[in-house]
């Protein structure tokens, strides 16, 4: 590590900081004046935030981005948690296993979204299945304005399929760097397995838990692709709003506002994670 | 003996469970994109029996897609290209220097990822028709950039402090120049690292749909193009369109599977 005074790093993160300045501050800002102009005229005003507080539309997008994060993550957490323990038993063959459930990582939410609808679609699988089975006489229809509940829970299913690995990819880096030690020392004392589940590996993995979860929930509130192409707007969701907002309807300012929800709602829960996060280090 | 025996015979089943939870959407969307549309709504075919590349001929040649892949490939290619020139110099000065002021520039690149894209795209679109490159692949690729930059910067720093600082110094001692040190003894040896964080950035690139849906309308990237017209168009079509989306995500995961653990440790810290 060099210490030696020299301009040197400076002039090396120089354009990285010239860009982020004009690719990142430069348009927060303009999406901040945005969201406090009107769409058209001058001077200030609250009235493209007073428009998306008193729209429904908005209230039931907060709450079905809420709804689906809540029973989205804890499942991803849990599969996580579970697969992760079974893979790090080591046996014959894990790693083959590690890259399969490692494949969704590199997937697109659209690609994720087009196989989830390839299985649930009218003359999906799941239907050609079931007539084939005579379970059934006439397909089920999963999508639609009138199937919204099926509709979320197929978004579920994808969501879990599709981000379950990246939970447990965190997972399984923080078992591998629990040492052997304090298992072996549960042995002398004669710890069940699960006892040293609950006492030795849940503490230390807290930090990894800690970080999936951080991570899940600030992506779990961006949920746009898979929703928007399995529901539409049947489901609204706030990245979804933004989007028909933006595009759909072009009121620029309402998206803005729309964008500064998710941005705020980001932006508390990783000040509520890192606060969380430093008090559990400070015990 | 036997509780062994019933010990790996259950690991066995319940590592099949998983292959087949994780690799049934895959394989049931390639069957589906090559399948005839005859066999594809033939309710009695479960597995279809005639397979035929016309789905994707005529998505490429005769359709849009051709021309959105072509979009994608290259805001990918520009936007590693650019994230990188900016990036490596940055992630060199993170493992290679101390100097005052490095943890409040590391909290910065860091803190960036907490703002979403959502709210970037917005006012990118506006900026962008002011200065003339709004729907063109250079308006995504400096908004893909601005994605993927943090993710250069951390990656390749943790790339560089993971080679000898002494081969470096040893060159520097031969009388080379410490840009030449850089380049013909660091470079190399980090080499395979930064081919590993290459294609991770080209995947966010080729994966990310939201921003290339708002800036652009003609020129659509392949992601872009699926969600304007996918639910409009035949099923077969969705399912060879999310087949291509999905092709260099399989090949990514083949080649990078090395770095897969440390990349994604990296990029999630």
């Amino acid at each position: 590590m060099r210490s030696e005074r020299s301009l040197a790093p400076y002039l090396l993160f120089m354009p990285t900081l010239i860009y982020l300045a004009v690719f990142l501050v430069y348009p927060l800002l303009k999406a901040l004046f945005m969201v406090i102009t009107p769409e058209e005229g001058t001077g200030y005003t609250l009235a493209n935030i007073y428009a998306v507080l008193s729209d429904s539309t908005f209230w039931e997008a907060l709450k079905n981005t809420i709804l689906l994060a809540a029973v989205i993550i804890p499942l991803q957490v849990f599969l996580a948690l579970m697969l992760a323990l079974f893979v790090n038993t080591k046996f014959r063959g894990y790693m083959t296993i590690v890259y399969l459930i490692t494949i969704p990582l590199a997937l697109s939410d659209v690609s994720a979204a087009l196989m989830s609808y390839n299985i649930f679609s009218p003359s999906g699988y799941i239907n050609k299945i079931l007539l084939n089975l005579n379970l059934i006489k006439h397909p089920i229809y999963f999508f639609g304005f009138n199937a919204t509940t099926s509709e979320f829970w197929v978004i579920v299913i994808t969501e879990v399929w599709r981000a379950t690995p990246l939970v447990f990819i965190i997972l399984l880096a923080g078992l591998q760097m629990i040492g052997r030690e304090y298992f072996e020392a549960a042995d002398v004392f004669g710890f069940t397995k699960f006892q040293k589940f609950i006492y030795i590996t849940l503490p230390l993995l807290k930090p990894s838990l800690q970080s999936a979860l951080l991570l899940r929930t600030l992506f779990a509130f961006q949920i746009f692709g898979v929703v928007w192409l399995l529901a539409g707007r049947d489901i609204p969701i706030l990245a979804g709003e933004t989007f028909y907002q933006q595009t759909e309807l072009q009121q620029y300012h309402i998206a803005a506002v729309y964008g500064f929800v998710i941005a705020l709602i980001s932006i508390l829960i990783s000040w509520v994670y890192l606060t969380f996060l430093k008090s559990a280090k400070e015990v | 003996m036997d509780k062994e025996k019933i010990k790996s015979l259950l690991t066995f089943l319940i590592a099949g469970m998983i292959s087949l939870w994780f690799l049934t959407p895959i394989i049931f969307i390639t069957l589906s994109a090559f399948a005839t549309s005859k066999d594809y709504y033939n309710p009695n075919y479960i597995i279809p029996r005639h397979y035929t590349f016309s789905h994707f001929y005529k998505l490429f040649f005769t359709l849009s897609a051709g021309h959105a892949t072509l979009i994608s490939l290259s805001v990918a290619a520009l936007t590693i290209l650019l994230s990188f020139l900016l990036g490596v110099p940055a992630g060199y000065a993170l493992s290679r220097y101390k100097f005052k002021g490095k943890n409040t520039l590391k909290l910065t690149v860091l803190s960036t990822r907490m703002f979403p894209l959502m709210i970037l795209a917005i006012p990118l679109l506006i900026i962008f028709m002011q200065i003339g490159i709004s729907d063109t692949l250079w308006g995504i690729v400096l908004a893909h950039t601005t994605m993927v930059l943090p993710f250069v910067i951390l990656i390749t720093s943790s790339i560089f402090a993971g080679v000898d600082i002494a081969f470096e110094e040893a060159a520097l001692i031969f009388g080379l120049s410490r840009s030449k040190a850089f380049f013909k003894i660091t470079l190399p040896l980090a080499l395979p690292g930064l081919a590993a964080s290459a294609i991770f950035a080209f995947i966010m690139s080729w994966n990310e749909v939201f921003v290339a849906s708002i800036l652009t309308l003609q020129n659509r990237t392949l992601p872009a193009q699926i969600l304007s017209t996918a639910m409009d168009s035949p099923d077969y079509y969705k399912f060879t369109a999310g087949f291509i989306m999905a092709v260099p995500a399989l090949v990514f995961i083949f080649f990078a599977r090395r770095y897969l653990v440390s990349l994604w440790g990296i990029s999630l810290k």
